[in-house]
Order: structure tokens, then C-alpha cells, then sequence
């Protein structure tokens, strides 16, 4: 899962400060694993030297880092690719998935259109693995065939989500 | 949108049970001898597509184009003749007739179009061959098992040598052995033949047989295969 | 036992609670019994109402002062004639009244003897009368009318019947007198064939309505069978489903018992006033015998459930689904044959109950007539009962063998051909209805027809001929001389003799054990006696005795009473009056006869008025005139009778046509196709909700055949083979049952077969139902051949 497109993604609906990008990110994302500050900082420093996010300004007085951040240009091209991009079909990718359907509903991206996409890009790896099975031997069969059933729970992973969005987006939009 | 080359070919299909919609603007279009798995949550238009598609049913709006002709124009006797010589046909269920014998149900289209009894039944027993289930030709389809129905039932959607099959969930009521191996036969039977199959399932490794899916959702379908090319 | 209790009264709430599809069903069972039941409680009445009409027919007969009947010696209040006359195909009943003192008795239905030139008609009259069908009636019947004529003293409804008052009835003119009416006559036996054939009739419309009950409370059976599958789920035992499936077909009977009593009284009063085969009724006439009413009540019900239960023998409804035994074993033919080899065996021993011969001849019944002319009739009746008890027997096996030997054919015969090979057996119970009705219907008409055809050899009358006799009671040669004339100007009329004819008998003493001579004496002018024999010259006064042209014995028995010169007793040796002697002329001539317009020949005494006074014939004595009569002139015969009761309301017209036992058959043949008709289409109806409930059950099949582009032509085929293989094979069966038991009827009664051909009009109805059934299932056809049959429910 990649933390840099996260946080791109929650700067797109406006600027943040480095804490409140935690904060959000935590309440949307972190529910196993709240981000450290140091993530975020050492990560918007990556972001900022690739000039895909800029200062929008400094806050005086308060705490050590009260820089306020804002997302560039190449910042929101990049979060827009990554969102369409379909993930390469490989397990536990559903945290990814739905950080990307959370990103794209906050947005107001197609949420949907992500998940087709990504239907797309499963379907076309279990073509290639029917394929494979058809013409292989039992080994190859039984191999594929693991193969293809947690693409199979993925893809019903992905119908599940499809038919929620609506819930989903309300949720989140809170 | 319509690629060329294209042997049924359906834009912007409109079709109303009731107040409900089952299609809202739908699409679709198959070569020959491609396999397109329409998939879609239930309720979401997949069948009532496949009833369009077949000529069963007159959409409200929009235009279906199978071979250059316009299915829309054609009398319900031209669209039943085109259903008995160019469409083949697998349900789910209940579709064989319980009374006939397996090689009488899969000979039933053949004789429907005029063919002798005896030719009839000689390329039934053939295409049972290819389906591995010659032996069961005397037996009825209730004394057989349900994928051994099934694979009768793709014998007889074959046995006309149609251009395009429909296959409603075909694999619907078996376990996922037998839809496989029913998929696998019926897959490369309408390839050796040339033919399109029209693939209506929910199911993922069935879909997963087909060349290119089109998704329906709310009577609306998307060709994901086009547009991420594009 | 109070587990199937309890199982029953689970059935009657699901059949009852079950929702508008279990509404459904138990209504379509409670129509289709109540159509049996109706039958059924119609055919309960007919004891009842043939002796209601038996009751009406002799309430209105008189009897006289000196009957037995006449117990209070009241004396003759009333006299009246009969004046019963025919209009066109119409019989119409008559009588001129005329009270002998103040306080006349009446006939029953009337309040008062109607005045002079005044009648009473019946309401049917009336209406006929009034109509212009009726005006040459009305100048034959040309009273006023000032009354009409009660239910009570009516036999049916339709019937024409009136009481005209006369001023000058009179004994010397015909008349009777009567001191009350109601005489019942004597109870004649009941002939023994009438009995076979009563039998026979219940037996061939009793059954297919027993067929069609236990049809009508199998409708809606698989629908029944899944609901009881749910019923296994939750726990219940194979048998108490069975119990429950009994339950439910009990409370559709019992609705049906009360849907059948609501169509009997309908159909009474339906029916009743309008007729039915010329035999109508008064709807409170129709009331079932109660004990019969009671056996119909119990035995409906009780049907119903043993059906089902025996249904259900071969269907296992499991938890999860219903497995209808895929019977392997073949039907066996051989208890098939058992029971017509039984009655076929009966009908070769019974004989003739006419003939007097026989092992138990001798026997007394105490039933007025020996013992064997009722058992005779039993053992046929039995025999027949049990050869078309076996035609059903037979033909599920005839189906099954038949069916399963076809092959091939088209698509649509193909379909319907192996839906009968895997199940035939409800095909052929229903139409094991058709074919009891059919046979039965053939054996009996084929057995009316040979003795109605006897009976036409007998007489051997030529109806085209058309000759008239009209005839009054007593002796008058004036009314004689006044018919010849009103006669001559009757439109159609050819020749007309007028005569007054007698016995009279040799006077004196006769041997004991000898027969008193006697012969015909005819008295008539020369003209008409000139019709009648070969003579020459004849003047007033003149007497002949007259030989038949051809038989000598006979004009030597004519010679022992008419001597010339010798005297001759005219009152005809009548016991207690004595004698009236007359002496025929010596100058009498012997003559020839000659055939009269009738074509009858009339030998023994002719003379002219001037010869003998017409008054001293005897009570034997009557006055007639022969007719004949031109054919093409319409309404000839309404002509002459309008002629005759101008002349005297009294006179009676006859024609030497057979017409009355010719309608009489006729009735019976028609009551007998009609019967045969309605029970065919009864059966229609029950193939017809068995054919629309298999095609709902195929709805996806249906749907699916729709869908790769079978044609409705061949769906509508296979819907038509699948009624008419079975029909035909039933009625096939039927007709040579039929035959065969025509024939061994009519050779018991030892009359031949006179027409093979009886049975093509029902033949021709049976392919009617196969039509039918097919056309009225179509409709169901096409409706579910659609598309929605494929969506998943």
C-alpha cells in the first residue's frame, strides 16, 4: 500500500497540516496500524523534493512543525494514474483496493470505475490461468487453480464493494 | 464503438418490465468464433440481455444487429427460424424434456428444422461423443446426473452447428468440478466450430472461459475489455 | 386412528387456508365433483319422480260409481268423454265434462267444471293456442277459455291438456260419468327387459360420473404433492402426509357435495319446465329418495379419500422433492380379463326373459310375475355391468401395450408419444369414462334399435300411405252419412266411407266347449258399401254377406252366423243382456270383398240402412270413417282432425301409422346419445383441467422450447396427439366392447343385428373432444410459451 498516493489523495480535497493528515489518514485508513508522525513528515519530504505537494504556509508560535501542505498539480496527476491503475492481481490487496475506493469517493472519482477496472485486470490473470490449466498437466491444474479461487474471492471481494458504494460513500463523506 | 467484423451487434437497448427497467441503454457486440461472458450482479439485466440478444424477447428501444439483418424487423416465425438454424441454447435448468431419451432431446432441434429422424439422431450421437456422454443416449434425463444433463443440453445447443450459442448460467447448478469441465467442452466445441458464445454468469472461473466480459449493472453495460485498451 | 384424525383435519385446513392457490384448487374440486354430485342426486330422483308421474297420470282418472275404488258409495256427479286428439308432432289430452247435478266431482286442477262452450287449458296450451302454430288448432278447439288448468291436475309442465264444458254430453253420445277421480289402476309388472334396460342405463352414466369424481379429486395433484414434500420437512411421516393429501381431497368433495345439491335444484329448475327428451317435470317433483341422497352424501366423500390414498401408493413424497414411482413393471393383462370373460360368460348362459321355458320357470317371485323373469334380467345386467366394468380394466393396458409400440414420427408426435409411454395411467383413467359411456351407449342402442325394428316387421305398416280411421264409440248412421260429407270437403282427403259396425253372434244354445259363432256386421249407404266388396247392384234395404277374397276357411266361419232367412243376435251375446235378435233377408247376396282405403279387408255382413235400424246394434256397436289421405297436402292430417271435431268433438282419430312406438324409441335413442354426449363431455372437461395443470407444471420447459425456436404448430401438435392417442384407442376399445355386447344381447332376446354402424355418431364425438380439448388448452399454450417462463423465480 503505498502512503505517499494515501496522503496525496487527503491533500486533494484541500490543504493539511502534517498532524491533521495523521489524524485523517488513521481515522479512514490506520484501523490496524496508526501511521508514526515520523511517516508522515519523512514521506512529505519525498513528496515535496518530487514536487508533487508544496508548503502552503507555516503556522507561527505553535509546535515544532506546523508547516501546512497543499497538493500540486503533477501531485493530483499522480494520485489520479494510481487510483485508475489496476493493482497486479496478488493477495491481501484489499487494503489497497480500499484505500483507493475511499481516496476516489472522497474525491468524487468514479469509485465504481476502480472496481471494474480492477474486475478487468483479475479477470484477464484468470484467463491466463484458465488457459494455462487447459493445456498444462494435473500439477499445473491444481496450481492454477489455487490460484484462480483467491482471485475468485477477490473478485467477489470486489462485487461485495461494487454493490455498497453507495453505503460506503455516505460513510465516509461523514 | 461498434468494431468492426462484428456478427451481432446490439446499441443502446432499452426494455421495461413493468415500472422496472431491465435495460437502461445497454450495448454489446461478439465476433465469430469469441466468447463473451456477460456478468453483472443478479437482477442487474444480464438475462433480459440474452433474451434481446436471442430474439426471445423485443426490446422497447434500440437496435440489434445480428449478421446485418435487423432483429427488430423480423416477424416472431423469422425469429423463431432464426433461433432453430443459427442459435443454439443452454439454461440452467429444465430445459431437457423428460420424456425423450438423452439423444431424443439433443436430436429435438435438428428434427424441429426437418432433418430425418435417423440423420438426427446419428449427429446427436456424434456431438454426445465430443461431450462425453454417448453412453447416456437411451436413458432419460431424469435417470442422469445434473452434469451430465448439462453436458447433454450443450450437445444439443451445438447440434445445429449454430453461428452463436446462448448460454444462460450455464453452469449454474453444478458443483464446480462439472462446471468446469462443462465449460472447457462447450468453450472448445463452439471454437472447433466457428461459433460466438453468449456467456451470462455471475461466476467468475466460468467467466473466466471467455475471450473478453461485459459487465451489466443497473441495465447499463460496460465493455471493460474496449475501454482499457482505449 | 385419531393420528389419521388429526392428519385429515391438517388436510381440510390446508385446503381451505391454503391461500388463493389452495382456494384454487379445492374450488375446481368442488366444481368438478359437484358436477358428479348433481348427476348423481339427479339420477337418486328418478324412482321419485317416475312415481310422481305415475300418481299425476291416475289422480286425474275417474272411476265410476260402481268401482271397487268408489268405497262411499258416492253416485255419478260428473260426465265427461274423451276428446284426447294429436296436433301436427303434438299429443294433446282432452276431456269434455258436463255435470249431472249440482255438486259435480273435479278433476284434479280445476275449480269448477268448465260452462258450456268454455274450457280449461294448460298454461302450454295456452301459449301454443295463442300462437300462430296454433290457429288451425284453434278452429279444431274453438271454445273460449276461462280457465287454466292447475299444476295439480298437469303431468309435466310442457304438457297440453284442456276441459271443455259440453252442453249435451250424454251416455247415448259416448259419454261416461264419474263419481270421483284419482282411480289407481292396477300396478302392471315392470317388464323385465325395461328392467335390464334401466340397469344398464344407470350403470353406463353412473360410471363415468364415478370416473369423473375420482378424476376431479385428483385435480391439482403435483402442485399438492411439492406442498406436501414441505410437509415431510418439518417432520411428518410418510403416511400422515398420505392422510393429510386425503384431507384435503375430503374437503373439496365435501364443498362439492355442496356445490352439487346448489346445481341440482338449479338444473331442476333449469330443466324441468323446458324437458328433456320430451320428458319433463315439475322441479318440486325432483326431490332424490332419501336414502339414495344419504349413499351419495357418504359415499362421495369417502371416494374422495380412498382415491387419493390410493393414489398416492405410487408417488413416495420424500422431504426434499416428490418421486413419482417410475414403474418398471409392465401392466399385467391377465385380472384384466377376468372380469368381462365373467360377464361375457354370464351373457352366454342368461336366456330370454320372455320365454317361458327354463330350469326355474316354475318359481313364484311374489313380484307378480315368476321368479327366472327377474333373475334373467339380473344376470344380464350383471354380465353387461361386468363386460364394461372390464373395458375399463382393459384399457390402461391397451394404452400402455399400444403406446409403448409407437415410434417415431414427427417432433410433435414424438413429444406426445413418449409422454405417454412414461405415464399413461391418467390418460386412461379419464378416458376409461368416455369409453364405459360409449360402449354402453352402443350395446343399448344397438338393443333398442332390434326390437324396434321387429316391431316395424310386425306390422308391418307403410307410414307413407298415411290412412286415417275416424271413430266414434257408439252406433249412429246419421253421423255416419254427416262424416262422409264433411269429409269429401276436407283439404287432402281422397276417398271417405262412412259405416256403423257390430258383432253380432249366432242366437240359441252353444256346445260348451264350442266357440259361439260370430262375425262383423257393417252398415252402410250402397256407395260405400260398393267400397268395400264387389256388388253389383244395390238398392236401400239391401243386405250381402261378404267373403274374403282368398280364404275359404274363413268365409265358412262368416257362413255359420249369416244365414238368409235365419235370425242373428245384434246385441254381440253382451253377459246379463238379452238377446236382440234380427233377421238377416233371405234375398241376402253373397259377395267378395275388397280392400277399404286403408288396405284392410272387411268380411261377415253388409247392409244398408234400410235394412236395419242402427239403434239396435249393440255396445259393440261403433261409428266410423276410413280415409285416405294425399300426403302433400300440409297440415292434411290437422285438416281432417279439425273436420272431426266439428262434426262431434267425441270423435277419435287414428292413423295405421306407428307413430306413437316410433317416438317412443326415438326418445330412447336420443336420451341415450344425449346421455353418451354429456358424459363425454364431463370427461372433456376433467382431460382438459388435467392437460392445462401439466402444461403450468412445464412452464420452463415451455419457455426454454420457445426459446430455440420451436414452432406453437408443434407444441399444439404434441397437446393434440397426447389427448387424441388415448381417445382414440378408449373409444376404439368402446365400440368393439359395444358390439360385442349388442350382439350377445340381442342374441339372448334372439333377434339379430340390424345395424353395425349405431356407434359412428359418438365415434364422431369422441374426435369432437379430442378437438376440444386441444383447442380450449391452446390458449393456456401460448400464454405460457413466453419468455418469462426462463427468468428464475
Amino acid at each position: 500500500m503505498s502512503i505517499g498516493h494515501t496522503l496525496l489523495g487527503l491533500l486533494e480535497s484541500g490543504p493539511r497540516h502534517g498532524y491533521d493528515l495523521k489524524r485523517a489518514f488513521d481515522e479512514k485508513f490506520g484501523h490496524d496500524r496508526p501511521l508514526h508522525y515520523g511517516q508522515v513528515y519523512s514521506t512529505m519530504s519525498r513528496l515535496l523534493k518530487n514536487g508533487l505537494v508544496e508548503v502552503d504556509g507555516v503556522e507561527a508560535g505553535g509546535g515544532p512543525e506546523r508547516k501546512r501542505y497543499a497538493i500540486t498539480e503533477a501531485g493530483v496527476t499522480d494520485v489520479e494514474t494510481w487510483i485508475r491503475q489496476p493493482e497486479k492481481p496478488e493477495p491481501y490487496l484489499q487494503s489497497t483496493l480500499y484505500t483507493k475506493v475511499v481516496l476516489a469517493l472522497l474525491t468524487g472519482r468514479d469509485a465504481g470505475d476502480v472496481l471494474d477496472t480492477q474486475r478487468a485486470e483479475h479477470l484477464r490473470l484468470m484467463r491466463v490461468l484458465t488457459d494455462r490449466k487447459r493445456h498444462g498437466d494435473l500439477s499445473d491444474q491444481l496450481i492454477c487453480d489455487h490460484a484462480l479461487f483467491h482471485l475468485e474471492a477477490d473478485l467477489r471481494w470486489l462485487e461485495l464493494t461494487a454493490a455498497r458504494l453507495v453505503q460506503l460513500a455516505s460513510e465516509v463523506r461523514t | 464503438m461498434t468494431p468492426a467484423g462484428s456478427l451481432l451487434v446490439a446499441q443502446d437497448l432499452h426494455k421495461s418490465y413493468g415500472p422496472t427497467p431491465a435495460l437502461d441503454g445497454a450495448g454489446f457486440s461478439i465476433h465469430p468464433g469469441e466468447v463473451v461472458a456477460v456478468m453483472g450482479p443478479s437482477g442487474s439485466g444480464k438475462s433480459t440481455l440474452l433474451h434481446c440478444l436471442a430474439g426471445i424477447v423485443t426490446p422497447d428501444s434500440g437496435t440489434i444487429r445480428y449478421d446485418g439483418r435487423e432483429l427488430s424487423a423480423m416477424s416472431d416465425a423469422e425469429r423463431s427460424a432464426l433461433r432453430r438454424t443459427e442459435f443454439g441454447f443452454v439454461f440452467q435448468f429444465g430445459q431437457l424434456v423428460p420424456e425423450l431419451t438423452c439423444v431424443e432431446n439433443v436430436a429435438l432441434p435438428l428434427r424441429l428444422t426437418g432433418v430425418k429422424r435417423k440423420e438426427a439422431e446419428r449427429r446427436s450421437l456424434e456431438w454426445m461423443e465430443r461431450l462425453e456422454v454417448a453412453d447416456l443416449g437411451h436413458k432419460r434425463p431424469g435417470e442422469v446426473s445434473g452434469g451430465q444433463g448439462q453436458r447433454v443440453a450443450v450437445a444439443r445447443s451445438l447440434v445445429t452447428q449454430p453461428r452463436v450459442v446462448f448460454a444462460d448460467e450455464p453452469t449454474g447448478a453444478l458443483d464446480s468440478l462439472n462446471g468446469e469441465r462443462v465449460m472447457q467442452l462447450l468453450t472448445e466445441a463452439a471454437r472447433s466450430t466457428n461459433a460466438a458464445v453468449v456467456l451470462v454468469t455471475h461466476e467468475a472461473r466460468v467467466a473466466a472461459y471467455s475471450d473478453r466480459e461485459i459487465v451489466v449493472r443497473d441495465g447499463k453495460s460496460r465493455d471493460m475489455m474496449l475501454e482499457h485498451s482505449v | 386412528m385419531k393420528r389419521r384424525l388429526h392428519d385429515l383435519g391438517l388436510g381440510i385446513r390446508f385446503a381451505l387456508g391454503g391461500g388463493r392457490e389452495g382456494w384454487a384448487r379445492t374450488l375446481l374440486t368442488a366444481v368438478g365433483v359437484g358436477l358428479g354430485v348433481a348427476l348423481l342426486l339427479g339420477a337418486a330422483s328418478v324412482p321419485h319422480l317416475v312415481d310422481q308421474r305415475a300418481d299425476r297420470i291416475h289422480g286425474r282418472q275417474p272411476f265410476s260409481a260402481g268401482s271397487e275404488k268408489n268405497t262411499g258409495q258416492v253416485k255419478a256427479s260428473l260426465l265427461y268423454a274423451s276428446a284426447d286428439t294429436e296436433y301436427r308432432d303434438e299429443t294433446i289430452g282432452g276431456k269434455l265434462l258436463r255435470p249431472a247435478d249440482a255438486d259435480p266431482v273435479l278433476p284434479p286442477g280445476l275449480s269448477s267444471v268448465p260452462a258450456p262452450g268454455t274450457m280449461a287449458v294448460s298454461p302450454a296450451l295456452h301459449e301454443l293456442l295463442d300462437s300462430p302454430e296454433g290457429r288451425l288448432l284453434r278452429q279444431r278447439l274453438p271454445y273460449d277459455i276461462t280457465a287454466t288448468i292447475g299444476d295439480a291436475g298437469l303431468v309435466e309442465p310442457s304438457e297440453l291438456y284442456f276441459y271443455a264444458g259440453s252442453p249435451s254430453l250424454s251416455p247415448d253420445s259416448g259419454a261416461s260419468s264419474a263419481a270421483g277421480f284419482g282411480n289407481i289402476g292396477e300396478t302392471e309388472p315392470l317388464d323385465p327387459m325395461l328392467v335390464v334396460f334401466v340397469i344398464l342405463i344407470c350403470v353406463v352414466l353412473l360410471m363415468p360420473v364415478a370416473i369423473f369424481i375420482a378424476t376431479a379429486v385428483r385435480f391439482g395433484g403435483e402442485r399438492r404433492d411439492r406442498r406436501l414434500a414441505a410437509l415431510r420437512l418439518v417432520g411428518a411421516d410418510a403416511r400422515s402426509t398420505r392422510w393429510t393429501a386425503g384431507g384435503e381431497a375430503l374437503a373439496g368433495a365435501v364443498l362439492g357435495l355442496g356445490v352439487g345439491t346448489l346445481l341440482f335444484l338449479g338444473g331442476a329448475e333449469l330443466i324441468g319446465p323446458v324437458g328433456l327428451w320430451s320428458f319433463g317435470f315439475f322441479p318440486g317433483d325432483l326431490r332424490p329418495v332419501p336414502w339414495l341422497a344419504l349413499l351419495v352424501a357418504v359415499t362421495v366423500p369417502a371416494l374422495a379419500v380412498l382415491v387419493t390414498l390410493a393414489a398416492l401408493r405410487s408417488v413416495v413424497i420424500e422431504p426434499l422433492g416428490v418421486v413419482r414411482g417410475g414403474r418398471t413393471r409392465r401392466r399385467r393383462l391377465w385380472w384384466r380379463l377376468v372380469l368381462p370373460a365373467l360377464g361375457v360368460a354370464l351373457l352366454l348362459l342368461s336366456q330370454n326373459p320372455d320365454a317361458s321355458s327354463g330350469p326355474l320357470s316354475a318359481v313364484s317371485s311374489g313380484l307378480g310375475l315368476p321368479l327366472y323373469e327377474y333373475l334373467s334380467p339380473l344376470c344380464i345386467a350383471a354380465g353387461a355391468t361386468f363386460v364394461l366394468a372390464g373395458l375399463i380394466a382393459l384399457l390402461p393396458w391397451l394404452v400402455e401395450a399400444v403406446v409403448g409400440r409407437l415410434r417415431g414420427g414427427s417432433p410433435a408426435w414424438q413429444l406426445a408419444v413418449r409422454r405417454l409411454q412414461l405415464s399413461s395411467g391418467p390418460a386412461a383413467r379419464a378416458v376409461g369414462g368416455i369409453t364405459v359411456a360409449v360402449a354402453g351407449s352402443v350395446a343399448l342402442q344397438m338393443y333398442s334399435v332390434g326390437i324396434h325394428d321387429d316391431f316395424n316387421k310386425v306390422t308391418g305398416a307403410d307410414a307413407s300411405r298415411a290412412q286415417y280411421t275416424v271413430q266414434a264409440e257408439y252406433p249412429d248412421a246419421k253421423l255416419a252419412e254427416r262424416m262422409i260429407g264433411a269429409f269429401r270437403e276436407t283439404p287432402g282427403v281422397g276417398k271417405v266411407i262412412g259405416t256403423v259396425a257390430s258383432y253380432v253372434t249366432l242366437p240359441g244354445p252353444v256346445a260348451s266347449q264350442d266357440v259361439r259363432p260370430i262375425t262383423e256386421l257393417t252398415l252402410g249407404d250402397c256407395a260405400t258399401l260398393r267400397e268395400l266388396a264387389r256388388i253389383d247392384s244395390c238398392t236401400d234395404g239391401d243386405t250381402f254377406v261378404v267373403h274374403p277374397s282368398d280364404d275359404h276357411d274363413r268365409a265358412a266361419w262368416v257362413d255359420r252366423t249369416a244365414r238368409p232367412g235365419e235370425p242373428i243376435d245384434t246385441s254381440a251375446g253382451e253377459p246379463g243382456v238379452p238377446p236382440t235378435l234380427w233377421t238377416l233377408p233371405a234375398s241376402a247376396r253373397t259377395v267378395t270383398a275388397r280392400p277399404d282405403p286403408a288396405g284392410a279387408e272387411h268380411d261377415g255382413i253388409f247392409a244398408t240402412p234400410g235394412a236395419i235400424d242402427a239403434s239396435l246394434l249393440g255396445s259393440s256397436a261403433h261409428t266410423a270413417a276410413m280415409l285416405s289421405v294425399d300426403q302433400r297436402v300440409p297440415d292434411a292430417a290437422e285438416h281432417i282432425r279439425n273436420t272431426a271435431a266439428r262434426v262431434s268433438p267425441l270423435l277419435g282419430v287414428r292413423t295405421v301409422r306407428t307413430l306413437e312406438r316410433d317416438q317412443q324409441y326415438a326418445g330412447i335413442q336420443t336420451g341415450l346419445q344425449a346421455a353418451g354426449l354429456a358424459t363425454l363431455g364431463l370427461i372433456a372437461a376433467a382431460m382438459l383441467v388435467s392437460q392445462l395443470e401439466q402444461l403450468r407444471e412445464r412452464r420452463r420447459l415451455l419457455a426454454a422450447l420457445l426459446a430455440f425456436g420451436t414452432r406453437r404448430a408443434t407444441l399444439a401438435g404434441s397437446v393434440l396427439w397426447q389427448t387424441a392417442v388415448p381417445v382414440v384407442l378408449g373409444i376404439g376399445l368402446a365400440v368393439a366392447g359395444g358390439l360385442a355386447l349388442g350382439a350377445l344381447m340381442l342374441r339372448i332376446i334372439g333377434k339379430t343385428v340390424t345395424d353395425w354402424w349405431l356407434f359412428l355418431p359418438l365415434a364422431g364425438a369422441g374426435a369432437a373432444v379430442i378437438l376440444a380439448v386441444t383447442l380450449l388448452s391452446l390458449p393456456a399454450l401460448w400464454r405460457l410459451m413466453r419468455p418469462d417462463g426462463l427468468r428464475t423465480e
